[in-house]
């Protein structure tokens, strides 16, 4: 990873940290659907949670955000291409039939 | 370019390792869609249960510990490219044999869940539902064993003193397949487990 990094990464302490702050976040993740007063926002806490792991992991442990900009691009079209596939597999389905 | 890219070139080869790894970015994009794809399947069909049992069967508890083992998969086996670019080879070995005993272990979790849902009444043919889940589940279980096996490859690599051959596959592209297991199984957790409560 050398050849593309421009920025130092991090080190242990600081990825046993970012372990630590994930963890919370799944703690958390499994105590919304319990929470009656949370019940309306649910959905959206839970999608908001899930992505938040999903690009610090990303982000960090796979040095993405220390990467090139081609790689970045290239992972990023597929994270965004899931979208117009999302509806072309439910329109394919007949899911709004 | 680094001293090591240098005497490649030097030698009158070409550097490929960055074009492995772009390369390794260009899969795991794709195998965005290939998850996605399937998580919006098991959407569709996540409420036609037919006589089968349905969401109610799954046991959160047990899931989230699963999930927090394989998100601290993802920690040992940072730790183990940290060790990697330190050539520390002992280092890299104890995290990369940490990273695949995490593995292992939600994998046999994965095993045991299927087993409970089959003698529950939940098997592939059983509904829709039934079929999406394992589909799902099932093929990330199957990479999840995958990236077991090339971290095994790996350690024995070390134990055999060829860590730093850089031919194929190494500790960085394993790694960046291993890290890529952990967030689909975020979504699958949000999306499978939670959202079905």
């Amino acid at each position: 990873m050398a050849e593309a990094t421009n920025r130092a990464h991090p080190t242990p302490r600081v990825y046993w940290a970012i372990a630590l702050f994930l963890a919370a976040i799944t703690a958390m993740e499994v105590t919304v659907p319990n929470v009656d007063a949370l019940a309306p926002a649910k959905v959206p806490l839970l999608w908001a949670l899930g992505a938040i792991k999903f690009f610090i992991v990303v982000a960090f442990f796979m040095h993405l955000r220390y990467d090139k900009k081609l790689n970045r691009t290239l992972f990023l079209f597929g994270v965004i291409g899931v979208f117009p596939l999302f509806i072309v597999v439910l329109l394919s389905l007949h899911a709004f039939g | 370019m680094s001293s090591e890219a240098a005497a490649v070139e030097a030698a009158g080869h070409h550097d490929v390792r960055p074009i492995r790894k772009t390369a390794m970015w260009v899969f795991l994009g794709s195998e965005c869609m290939f998850f996605g794809s399937m998580i919006a399947t098991f959407l569709l069909y996540r409420n036609t249960t037919g006589d089968g049992p349905g969401a109610d069967i799954l046991n959160i508890s047990f899931t989230s510990a699963s999930s927090f083992i394989l998100l601290m998969s993802s920690l040992t086996m940072v730790l183990a490219h940290h060790a990697f670019t330190n050539r520390d080879a002992r280092g890299t070995r104890i995290w990369l044999s940490a990273t695949a005993l995490l593995g292992t272990t939600f994998l046999a979790g994965q095993v045991f869940e299927f087993t409970e849902f089959i003698r529950e009444g939940l098997t592939l043919r059983t509904s829709s539902f039934g079929s999406a889940f394992y589909m799902l589940t099932g093929f990330h279980g199957a990479h999840v064993a995958i990236g077991v096996m090339m971290l095994l490859a790996m350690v024995y690599l070390s134990v055999d003193g060829r860590l730093y051959d850089d031919r194929g596959l190494n500790v960085e592209l394993v790694g960046l397949y291993w890290h890529f297991v952990d967030i689909v199984w975020i979504v699958i957790f949000t999306v499978v487990y939670l959202l079905q409560v």
